[in-house]
């Protein structure tokens, strides 16, 4: 069959459109160069897709999706279109023994369409843990090469938050945050009586308008998609700006399957489907950035097999694929007999919380290593199916009884969820399945996932501390169902928290890593990995905001690469 | 040959999605369907037909979500918040869920039946009480074993119905959320009673 080529060639190629590739895009586009940017799923068109302030009432399913299909955890049918944790066609397998979840979008904009927008910047501690722990590697670059790409990131897409000077938590460049819900008032006191630092959020949410972006109204559903572009996804706030500059080519639909190497070892074009017509094209450029995702991104690599790079590209040490890290998640809440006497009011606020715990026991010797930060919410939202699920198990019986009971409930719960740091251990990775391919005829991933010991310490610290935190401020602790020899401490399973990262990491020897601190590969000069794949630690911030500041750097230093003509 | 309201629903939508079957619907047909529509949802809201519960099975439904979620002083109930029609909805397009809640209405028939020789929408109120308050908790399958299916049958259809009640503008109204609207700046917490 003859493939039929893009005659056009490229400054950049970029693949993938979320957190990274919009960054890229906007930086390299704005830059002067011409990018051309593959997106795997369809474009996003807000005024279509999003259903903001529509009530469960206005959808026949009220919100529970075909079949019911949300209330078996998947596809809320409210969220803007972002992925989902299976996608038809295109497989993924677990090793036997290992349960990994793989959460994947195929939309333009990425998992930035849904994200809980929580911005948060690793401490400069975070990139040096070998140093001082032992455990795991430290990374190439430091606190003080990333932050001035914090500033810039923060600048542009918008965050609040307030000046703390809490050394696990880097102070940003913040807008200022909303007020607290009652929720947060509640257990912020309790905090304070515990001496567990509980402060503003930090989220990628405007509370003043910005660039041309209104400032949030306070619905509670930046999730749904926003509108107004209020909140930050790659999609309303990277994209715009690349296309603006008329340097930009957007390839929707386009599933890229392998990086073609040239005569010259570098990377000549990326071959893709069109899944319009399931035929191959390329797409040629004179630089790659790759962020499909951390694990997409890993899978093409490993799908690039050519005689000078039989284990994959930029696979000289080995690493790609490996050190697959997820964050350790363990969630509990309680239940708050002093909010059933709160008035009817407006609870909404932004689309997530405003107030959270960071890493507070950073000072002290811990029966685990590293930290987590602990993001919390409940209360008066807008009711949606199965969340009288538990109420309706333990109150039982039929009526009017039932009736009061849960409306006597409604809004007095508090919801914890931990989020802390994974350390890599070698039974967490991902490889290419020797037999199965996706509907593309794309080779796809196994999975091979352990907890090690430290990360259910950790969760067994979140347990004790969300029950101290309930009982003292006066609440009813409710432990997650999940307590269960299969989920130890209420531990989430491999890739439920959707943060994994690491599978292409970046570090000083090419020996061991497969990226530079810019993360460009050690064995094709004109690749770059720029998601969450090129991360050495998985601090226990959620990766975003450091997926844009590695990007915005990388793509600072290919624009620098390209006027010294080295592209 | 008429044309169908199906028909012309079917090339307004392949109009929509494809512009190039019809290119122009004409504004007649467009306006004939809608109007069309709007009779039969007006229709429906007398009538609603089930998708997939039979005449009696969506009856003895229907019984069962007003019990467990009826009108009171309040507010009204499960009925009038379309719980049955949701419920109906999505067990039309779950093979399980018809599984679970069409082999749930049969068991309670039959072990009506069983019990007091007619169906469960037959029985006498005290009849229909008696054996709802068995099925209603879960404490009661340790006496009597034979109930386990019946109390997990009304253990999901439960919380469907809460779900059903609790999204509808009844049942949000019922519990006092306020929101899902513009606020220019957000209030904060207003002061709690007694603290």
């Amino acid at each position: 069959m003859q493939v039929r080529r893009t005659p056009k060639t490229y400054d950049v190629c970029v693949i993938g459109s979320g957190a990274s590739g919009g960054t890229a895009a906007k930086v390299l586009t704005e830059g002067g160069l011409s990018v051309a940017l593959l997106e795997a799923g369809p474009p996003l068109v807000p005024a279509r897709d999003y259903k903001e302030h529509v009530w469960p009432y206005d959808l026949p399913h009220r919100g529970a999706g075909v079949g019911g299909r949300a209330r078996e955890g998947l596809d809320d049918e409210f969220l803007a279109p972002n992925g989902a944790w299976e996608i038809e066609g295109e497989p993924y397998v677990a090793a036997p023994g290992s349960k990994f979840r793989w959460f994947r979008s195929r939309i333009v904009g990425g998992r930035t369409n849904h994200w809980g927008r929580i911005a948060l910047r690793m401490a400069p501690v975070d990139f040096k843990v070998r140093s001082r722990d032992g455990m795991g590697d430290d990374w190439p670059i430091g606190y003080e090469d990333v932050a001035p790409y914090y500033d810039k990131v923060e600048g542009y897409i918008g965050v609040f938050g307030t000046k703390e000077n809490i050394p696990s938590a880097p102070d940003g460049v913040f807008q200022p945050p909303p007020k607290p819900r009652c929720t947060e008032t509640i257990i912020k006191r309790a905090c304070d009586k515990l001496s567990i630092l509980c402060i503003p959020s930090r989220l990628a949410i405007l509370t003043k308008p910005l660039n041309g972006r209104p400032a949030c109204h306070y619905c509670a559903q930046c999730g749904r998609g926003c509108i107004t572009a209020s909140n930050f996804s790659s999609s309303q706030v990277m994209i715009p700006p690349a296309e603006k500059t008329g340097r930009f080519t957007l390839i929707t639909g386009a599933m890229a399957r392998e990086l073609i190497v040239g005569k010259d070892g570098k990377v000549a074009a990326v071959s893709y489907i069109e899944k319009a017509t399931r035929e191959e094209r390329r797409v040629h450029a004179r630089a790659f950035i790759v962020a499909a995702s951390a694990c997409e991104s890993a899978r093409l690599l490993l799908n690039s097999r050519s005689a000078p790079f039989p284990d994959g590209l930029a696979n000289s040490s080995g690493v790609v694929g490996r050190n697959l890290m997820d964050t350790v998640g363990s969630d509990g809440g309680g239940y708050f007999p002093q909010l059933e006497r709160m008035p009817a009011h407006n609870h909404d606020g932004v689309g997530g919380m405003h107030m959270y715990l960071p890493w507070w026991k950073f000072d002290r010797k811990n029966e685990f290593l590293r930290g987590y930060h602990t993001e919390f919410g409940g209360g008066r939202g807008m009711p949606g199916v199965g969340d009288y699920d538990e109420l309706c198990d333990s109150v039982e019986g039929y009526g009017v009884s039932l009736k009061r009971e849960c409306k006597k409930k409604y809004g007095t719960y508090i919801g914890f969820a931990g989020r802390g740091e994974m350390i890599p251990n070698e039974n967490c990775y991902c490889e290419i399945d020797p037999d199965m391919v996706d509907q593309w005829g794309i080779p796809v991933l196994r999975f091979h996932w352990k907890w090690s010991d430290n990360e259910l310490k950790m969760a067994k610290d979140m347990q004790e501390t969300y029950r101290e935190i309930v009982e003292t401020a006066g609440g009813v602790y409710m432990p997650p169902t999940q307590l269960c020899p299969d989920h130890p401490y209420g531990i989430a399973d491999g890739g439920v928290i959707i943060h994994e990262v690491g599978t292409v990491r970046m570090g000083e020897r090419p020996a061991t890593s497969a990226l530079n601190g810019y993360c460009q590969a050690h064995d094709v000069k004109n690749l770059f990995v720029t998601d969450g794949a090129s991360f050495v630690t998985n601090a226990d911030k959620n990766p975003t905001l450091t997926i844009m500041a590695l990007t915005w750097r990388a793509s600072d230093y290919l624009l620098d690469q390209a006027k010294k003509g080295n592209l | 040959m008429s044309i169908s309201r199906r028909d012309i629903l079917k090339s307004l939508t392949m109009t929509a999605v494809t512009g190039s079957v019809l290119r122009v619907i004409p504004l007649q047909a467009a306006e004939y369907a809608h109007r069309m529509v709007k009779t039969e949802k007006a229709a429906q809201s007398n009538t609603y037909t089930p998708k997939f519960f039979s005449p009696r099975a969506y009856k003895t439904l229907q019984n069962l979500c007003q019990t467990i979620i009826p009108s009171d002083d309040e507010a009204k109930g499960a009925i009038e918040a379309g719980a049955p029609e949701f419920i109906d909805l999505i067990t039309s397009e779950n093979k399980d869920y018809q599984v679970s809640l069409g082999g749930g209405l049969m068991w309670l028939d039959n072990t009506c039946i069983d019990r007091y020789e007619r169906v469960f929408l037959d029985c006498s109120p005290e009849q229909q009480k008696e054996i709802l308050d068995l099925i209603a908790f879960r404490k009661n399958e340790k006496k009597d074993p034979s109930l386990g299916q019946g109390i997990e049958f009304f253990s999901f259809l439960r919380k469907l119905t809460a779900d059903g009640f609790f999204t509808s503008e009844i049942g949000i109204n019922y519990l006092g959320y306020v929101g899902n609207t513009f606020v220019r700046e957000f209030p904060g917490c207003p002061p709690v009673p007694g603290e």
